[in-house]
């Protein structure tokens, strides 16, 4: 497709050199590097439930790291505090050793991080290509050219090629999930993470992301982590996993290691999510 | 006791919205300086504002154009003072009917749909997912918004004027009672407006459409609670619309006297 170029396309974009022409990027738009993570001592309320109790986590560079456990016991606010959506009542979360709610830090923060929500949060005004280019286009990342060569790629890479048209009404579940994917690697991001991300999917639609997050984990370096219910889900993606329970996490280990765990809320959780209710075993 | 604690809390709410709405609206203004690079945001923002509400406007304006001749005409003709009609429909539209009415229109129409999309936008995560992007939803939805409602409420307020005060002038003219040739109407509006009179209303309809906007986007930004949230947002929107928009109105009239 032929660049925008024309004056009509200039004056709708303010006349901002940067997003008409050249193919080029900021300096600071480069290739995805995973980076660690440490939670300590993390709690927070609303009101008087008490939904994260001193929760402490250590994920390290480039690992596939999934939380698990049943709804409501702070998984996804845990989250929201690693993206800043929520501020802690106290404890602190480090990036690569900076504290990431530090307003004046020595070294400016040298990380992206982005989110894949669990209603994929994609923008209905928007196309397909609008929605993955959105962050390079409102932060004047690259030249256009550039932009759209991006969001090409980034729709290959979770298999949506030639979709850039399309209008997201006309997407189906767990295409809207790879597009919220692809929207989140536009950014190159270090860190990306994802909440609950088989919720409201089929079993194949659901094999079909694990594939794709699988896919992205051998292609680009970056540090993952998941939030789910979806127990085979988190077994067969991460490379460690740690269950909370009443806002705490009560276990923590490889898949391997989590499967032999003796922890009694470990093994009633994964005997409900792959036999069946708690009352058959009675 | 229990009166004192629960007024004395209903009074921190309404202290805490509006030192709520007022750091939206310097944050809003801030993000003015970026216009220029979200034009198309604002001209989009523009069409659905102006072009979906122009032909409803247009005929209400024709209408209480109409109304307001066959009322007030009637009324002077029992005093032989029926040529003053044009100056009274005109000054009525131009100070008061056409800003008023255009806005409530606006409100009704626009900023009940304004709560509602960035409403619906905070329910299913798209404000977070904005937050997540690095993008300030209020410069990303609300300045765009604000800029188009301050544009385009004057220029629809505008057309309301011409259509209102035509649709006067047809029924002073071939009202028997009232019987007042078109040529006379238009004069007597002439000599009774001034341009200082057209810039007060032209000035309160901007100040309406900038209610109309904030208004929608900030009950937006406030929405929880799924579907049932978005639609308690669309009716909070619109009454606090209304609400504003007559006393802006009250205090603009007062303070332009």
């Amino acid at each position: 497709m032929k660049p925008r170029g024309n004056f009509w396309s200039k004056l709708a974009h303010g006349f901002a050199p940067s997003i008409m022409d050249g193919d080029s990027c900021q300096i600071g738009y480069t290739e995805s590097r995973g980076v660690s993570i440490q939670i300590e001592n993390l709690n927070k309320s609303f009101g008087d439930n008490h939904v994260l109790r001193d929760v402490n986590l250590n994920i390290e560079p480039g690992e596939t790291f999934s939380i698990i456990g049943p709804s409501g016991t702070g998984k996804s606010v845990l989250l929201k505090h690693i993206v800043k959506l929520e501020k802690a009542d106290s404890g602190r979360i480090l990036i690569n050793g900076q504290d990431i709610n530090d307003e004046q830090p020595d070294v400016p923060q040298d990380f992206r991080y982005s989110m894949v929500f669990q209603s994929s949060a994609l923008f209905n005004s928007l196309t397909v290509g609008e929605n993955v280019g959105l962050w390079l286009r409102e932060k004047r990342i690259c030249g256009e050219i550039r932009i759209r060569r991006i969001i090409r790629e980034k729709l290959r890479l979770v298999g949506l090629e030639s979709k850039e048209d399309m209008r997201t009404s006309e997407l189906s579940g767990g295409m809207k999930k790879r597009v919220a994917i692809a929207r989140s690697l536009a950014m190159n991001p270090d860190l990306i993470l994802y909440d609950e991300p088989t919720a409201e999917l089929d079993p194949v639609t659901s094999d079909e992301l694990a594939r794709v997050i699988m896919e992205l984990k051998r292609e680009v370096n970056l540090t993952t982590i998941i939030v789910s219910h979806d127990l085979n889900f988190a077994l067969y993606l991460s490379d460690r996993v740690a269950m909370m329970h009443d806002g705490q996490v009560v276990a923590i280990g490889t898949p391997e290691e989590i499967k032999k765990s003796q922890n009694p809320l470990v093994r009633k959780f994964i005997y409900t999510t792959t036999k069946g209710i708690q009352g058959e075993r009675d | 006791m229990r009166v004192f604690t629960f007024i004395g809390g209903k009074l921190l709410n309404v202290a805490q919205g509006l030192g709520e709405m007022l750091a939206l609206l310097c944050e809003t203004v801030y993000y003015f300086k970026d216009a220029p690079r979200n034009l198309t945001s604002i001209f989009r923002q523009m069409s659905i504002i102006g072009i979906g509400t122009l032909p409803i406007a247009m005929l209400v304006a024709l209408f209480v154009g109409m109304v307001l001749s066959v009322q007030t005409g009637s009324e002077l003709a029992l005093y032989g003072t029926q040529e003053a009609i044009g100056a009274i429909v005109g000054m009525s539209m131009v100070k008061e009917l056409g800003p008023v009415m255009t806005s409530l229109l606006v409100a009704g129409r626009i900023g009940s749909a304004m709560a509602a999309e960035v409403g619906a936008m905070q329910v299913y995560e798209e404000i977070d997912a904005l937050k997540t992007l690095e993008i300030s939803p209020v410069r990303y939805l609300a300045m765009p918004r604000l800029i188009a409602c301050l544009l385009v409420v004057p220029a629809l307020v505008v057309f309301s004027i011409i259509i209102g005060v035509i649709g006067g002038g047809v029924v002073a003219d071939v009202n028997p009672r009232i019987d007042v040739p078109f040529t006379v109407y238009y004069d007597n509006m002439i000599r009774a407006l001034n341009y200082k009179e057209i810039f007060k209303g032209l000035l309160k309809a901007m100040v309406f459409g900038g209610i109309i906007a904030h208004v929608g986007c900030y009950v937006g930004f406030k929405t929880s609670g799924g579907a049932r949230g978005i639609g308690e947002s669309t009716t909070r929107s619109v009454v606090l619309c209304f609400l504003l928009i007559m006393v802006a109105n009250y205090l603009l009239t007062r303070f332009m006297l």
